[in-house]
């Protein structure tokens, strides 16, 4: 079943210099499924994530053919409406714990938060979700971090944090943009276990927005690639090996590998009529 | 700071974006224009020169002789002879106004050019040389702060004795720390910058580096700066006026005509009313104009 | 982490202490420069020369000038500020006796200047770039560029001579003067606590414009201040994660934004509070406000030198204080500096 159907989507925003078009004609859909999303930065892979909970600012306009989830289309929404879809339906985690937390609110009152906003639920109840919920994404004394401020913890538990927050209304989507790019490579691989096996265990469609290709192949289902705002090539991630497209094949190749000696790595190649 | 960064502006152009260098002149032009374009700060400039034009060509403008006094006609209304009125000595007011902008203009000159030179050198030297130098600018500048500006200069005024050039000391003296400060901090992100480091491998002394190379680059900011003074110029100025403190009788200043004006308020409006509103005019536009540099040269703060 | 702290504390009383060294120089400095006679100022005009001489020597003018400082610096510290010449009283005593009536002008025009401002300000940077953000630029602005003794005299020819809404000059009405106990010395609550209405609202018609008027220049203060700590924080990601909870956007902006400005807010407040004593010269002449302001004004026209520069020195004192509390209360409320 289709979850999220994407078409023909663009975005561009008004700038000083003009319109400046970040995102063309993307479309695709998503099935109970985790879809990667990648492409270096610029390519417009983030602002694709942020269209879908029309989190983009006042000064981009956004047009679609449709954009649809469930019998719900987002483009037509009203405040109230998308408001009532974010958290509880789609949600979103962010790249960087340091900056995405709120810095003056506990840790878990910002869970609870979550939870609070879509149901009539006392504090109380609240409290003791979130707690299950930091127990879940294996943080090891949850009463004691929910009164933590953000500052006071680590960024992989800080992301851990984001991720309860973002599971805890058990939404049908999430995007995950960069979930793990600001981390310390050694609680990378743990934050997204955690991700993946919650996403898992509660059939979680997950939008995963990346630039690392080779996370990507382990852990997704399917690889969209963007290259300068528009979808290039749409794969399975085990069939990545396999792309056709020379941006793809070009970014495979620049992957170095510890298994075996490499020459000098190849300067990915670049042509505008990919555009067109 | 760097992610928020990225996440806000990523760079779409591929190399769509051609980058020239402008020419200094073309620069100023474009700015001047963007300043231009804005409303709010386009006002400014149009007041801003309005008020040069009124204090060149005053005696033109002027409908009276400003010190002229004419005892049959005291505290007339606006009328067509007088548009503002005349004052308790039969003076014009109109014509005390246009005159008076040149006072107000000689304040602003004065100070911002003794706050201008002194800020600019107890900043820099104090950002350049740092150490025992810079703590004991600093002290001296943080105690110049501690104390509300107009304080301060009242009790200068009463050290001195009133009078418009005590005035303007006074007010010179405290207004120049914000300024230093300001030049302190520019200075300080230039010390190390590699043009800099390359004079002082040339062997340049600290005193060319310090006028040659930072206090130029200092001087936009600082001008910025500066304007944004004046419309705190003016009103202390004003201030020190309305007390007794300032520019003394007959000369036509705005602060000490509102003064005067105060014990006929009451049954003769205009003799307070017009002089106070040409004070917030200017100020007003100096504001604009502050305000819309400070954008120009700062989008963040927009 | 401990020792850091202290050693923090340490400097920032060594800031402090230096600091008032600074402001008794230069009050010791500018009682120097005043061209007026401090002896005659405290004889008078007529006394003979042998009375001349006997105060000369008594204030110790015949001494060299650092020993003048010293013995300045030790009376000040002690406490002694001299007998002001206007009323013939210590001038501390007088200090104390008008402060009540400044701090009462003040406070109330600091919750007008807060209550209009931070809305204001919060307003303006929800709306950012819209026609209300625009109004609100044009609003501070005059707010700034206004001299606050000319609203003053415009506001008493419309509100009192016009309108007759506002009361005249001074505190209360004369009448009233005299008929409620002075508990605190603050006119609206002491006439609350001796049960006379009547008298509080002649109180409250008297303060009510010159601290509007006062209050002006906070509001425009406050309000652009809070303007620019709201954007800063608009644009934060954590606003991001809000939005994506599903939060109204009225929560967005007060319970996570605003939340995070308080305390910026807090101390930006202590020091418009500051500035507020600087607008209180100026009000206070205007409406005959029996308060420090006018005061200091009084004295320095009569050339009281003691009186002004304990004045002078006794707001330099308040602005260091008030900095000092707006530290301790960014220290005590923002949880990232604990």
């Amino acid at each position: 079943m289709d979850v999220l159907t994407v078409e023909k989507l663009n975005v561009s925003f008004r700038t000083d210099e003009g319109l400046k078009h970040a995102v063309r004609d993307v479309s695709f859909t998503l099935k109970n499924e985790k879809l990667a999303i990648v492409g270096e930065s610029g390519s417009g892979k983030s602002t694709v994530g942020k269209a879908i909970l029309k989190l983009n600012p006042s000064s981009s306009i956004v047009t679609a053919d449709k954009l649809q989830f469930k019998d719900c289309n987002i483009l037509t929404c009203n405040d109230r409406q998308i408001r009532s879809i974010r958290g509880q339906h789609i949600s979103m985690i962010m790249q960087d714990p340091k900056f995405s937390l709120n810095p003056v609110m506990t840790v878990g009152d910002q869970i609870s938060e979550a939870l609070r906003v879509h149901q009539k639920i006392t504090r109380h109840e609240a409290k003791k979700a979130a707690i299950k919920m930091l127990h879940e994404v294996s943080i090891s004394d949850p009463e004691y971090v929910y009164g933590q401020y953000p500052h006071e913890i680590s960024g992989g538990m800080g992301q851990r944090v984001m991720i309860a927050m973002m599971v805890i209304p058990e939404p049908d989507i999430i995007i995950a943009d960069e979930p793990t790019s600001a981390l310390d490579v050694s609680v990378q691989q743990d934050v997204l276990n955690i991700l993946n096996e919650l996403v898992e265990r509660k059939n979680i469609s997950l939008i995963f927005v990346s630039h690392d290709l080779n996370l990507v192949k382990k852990f997704c289902d399917r690889v969209l690639v963007m290259y300068g705002g528009k979808v290039v090539e749409s794969i399975k991630a085990n069939a990545l090996s396999n792309a056709t497209h020379p941006y793809t094949r070009g970014l495979m190749e620049s992957l170095p590998s510890l298994k075996h000696r490499r020459d000098v790595l190849p300067v990915l190649s670049r042509d505008q009529q990919w555009l067109a | 700071m760097r992610n928020v960064e990225t996440i806000k502006n990523p760079d779409y152009g591929m190399g769509l974006r051609v980058n020239v260098e402008p020419t200094r002149k073309a620069l100023f032009v474009k700015s001047f224009k963007k300043l231009c374009k804005n409303p709010l700060s386009a006002s400014g400039v149009v007041i801003v020169t309005l008020l040069l034009i009124l204090a060149i060509a005053a005696p033109l403008i002027a409908t009276h002789d400003p010190l002229q006094q004419d005892l049959a006609r005291t505290l007339s209304a606006p009328s067509i002879a007088h548009w503002f009125g005349t004052d308790e000595y039969g003076r014009d007011i109109f014509s005390r106004i246009v005159y008076g902008s040149r006072v107000t203009l000689y304040i602003i000159f004065l100070v911002t050019i003794i706050v201008g030179p002194i800020g600019l050198l107890i900043g820099t030297m104090s950002g350049y040389f740092g150490g025992w130098i810079d703590s004991a600018f600093m002290r001296v500048t943080d105690i110049f702060i501690s104390f509300p500006s107009l304080v301060l200069a009242l009790a200068f005024v009463a050290a001195l004795g009133p009078g418009l050039e005590h005035a303007v000391i006074a007010i010179a003296l405290t207004a120049w720390p914000p300024v230093a400060r300001l030049a302190r901090a520019e200075t300080l992100t230039l010390r190390n910058s590699d043009y800099v480091v390359a004079a002082q491998l040339q062997g340049a002394s600290s005193f060319r580096i310090l006028f040659h190379y930072i206090s130029l680059m200092c001087l936009p900011s600082l001008i910025v700066r500066l304007t944004m003074n004046m419309a705190t110029v003016i009103l202390t100025a004003a201030a020190l006026g309305f007390l007794g403190l300032g520019a003394q009788p007959p000369l036509p200043e705005w602060g000490s005509m509102i003064s005067t004006g105060r014990s006929y308020m009451l049954e003769s409006w205009w003799l307070v009313a017009f002089p106070g509103a040409a004070i917030m005019l200017v100020s007003l536009a100096f504001n604009l104009l502050g305000d819309g540099l400070r954008d120009l040269l700062d989008p963040r703060t927009e | 982490m401990i020792r850091s702290r202290w050693l923090g504390a340490a400097k920032k009383l060594g800031v402090i202490f230096i600091t008032l060294f600074g402001l008794l120089t230069m009050t010791f400095v500018i009682g120097r420069l005043m061209p007026i006679d401090p002896v005659l100022a405290v004889v008078g005009p007529d006394a003979d020369s042998s009375t001349y001489e006997q105060v000369f020597l008594q204030m110790g003018l015949d001494r060299p000038i650092w020993v003048q400082y010293f013995y300045y610096l030790q009376d000040m510290l002690s406490g002694d500020f001299g007998y002001a010449i206007l009323t013939g009283s210590p001038v501390v005593n007088d200090i104390i006796r008008v402060l009540p009536a400044t701090i009462e002008l003040a406070s109330v025009a600091i919750i007008f200047g807060v209550g209009l401002g931070v809305p204001l300000g919060v307003y303006a940077a929800t709306h950012r770039g819209r026609l209300g953000d625009h109004l609100t630029r044009i609003i501070t602005l005059f707010g700034y560029s206004t001299p606050v003794f000319w609203v003053g005299m415009v506001g008493l020819i419309i509100f009192y001579a016009w309108l007759n809404w506002a009361g005249a000059a001074g505190r209360i009405g004369f009448a009233y003067d005299g008929m409620f106990v002075s508990y605190t010395g603050f006119y609206l609550i002491d006439t609350l606590l001796s049960g006379n209405i009547d008298a509080f609202i002649s109180a409250l018609r008297h303060i009510a414009l010159p601290a509007l008027i006062l209050g002006l220049n906070s509001v425009s203060f406050l309000g652009r201040m809070t303007r620019s700590f709201m954007l800063e924080q608009l644009s934060q990601e954590y606003v991001k994660t809000a939005r994506v909870k599903g939060l109204s956007e009225r929560s967005v902006i007060w319970k996570h934004a605003f939340k995070n400005i308080l305390v910026q807010l807090l101390t930006i407040v202590a020091l418009a509070y500051g500035g507020l004593l600087e607008g209180a010269v100026l009000i206070e002449t205007v409406f005959a406000w029996p308060g420090f302001g006018q005061y200091l004004t009084d004295s320095l026209l009569m050339g009281d030198m003691n009186a002004v520069m304990a004045s002078v020195l006794f707001i330099g004192l308040v602005f260091v204080f008030l900095n000092l509390l707006s530290d301790v209360l960014y220290k005590l409320f923002d949880p990232r500096t604990k």
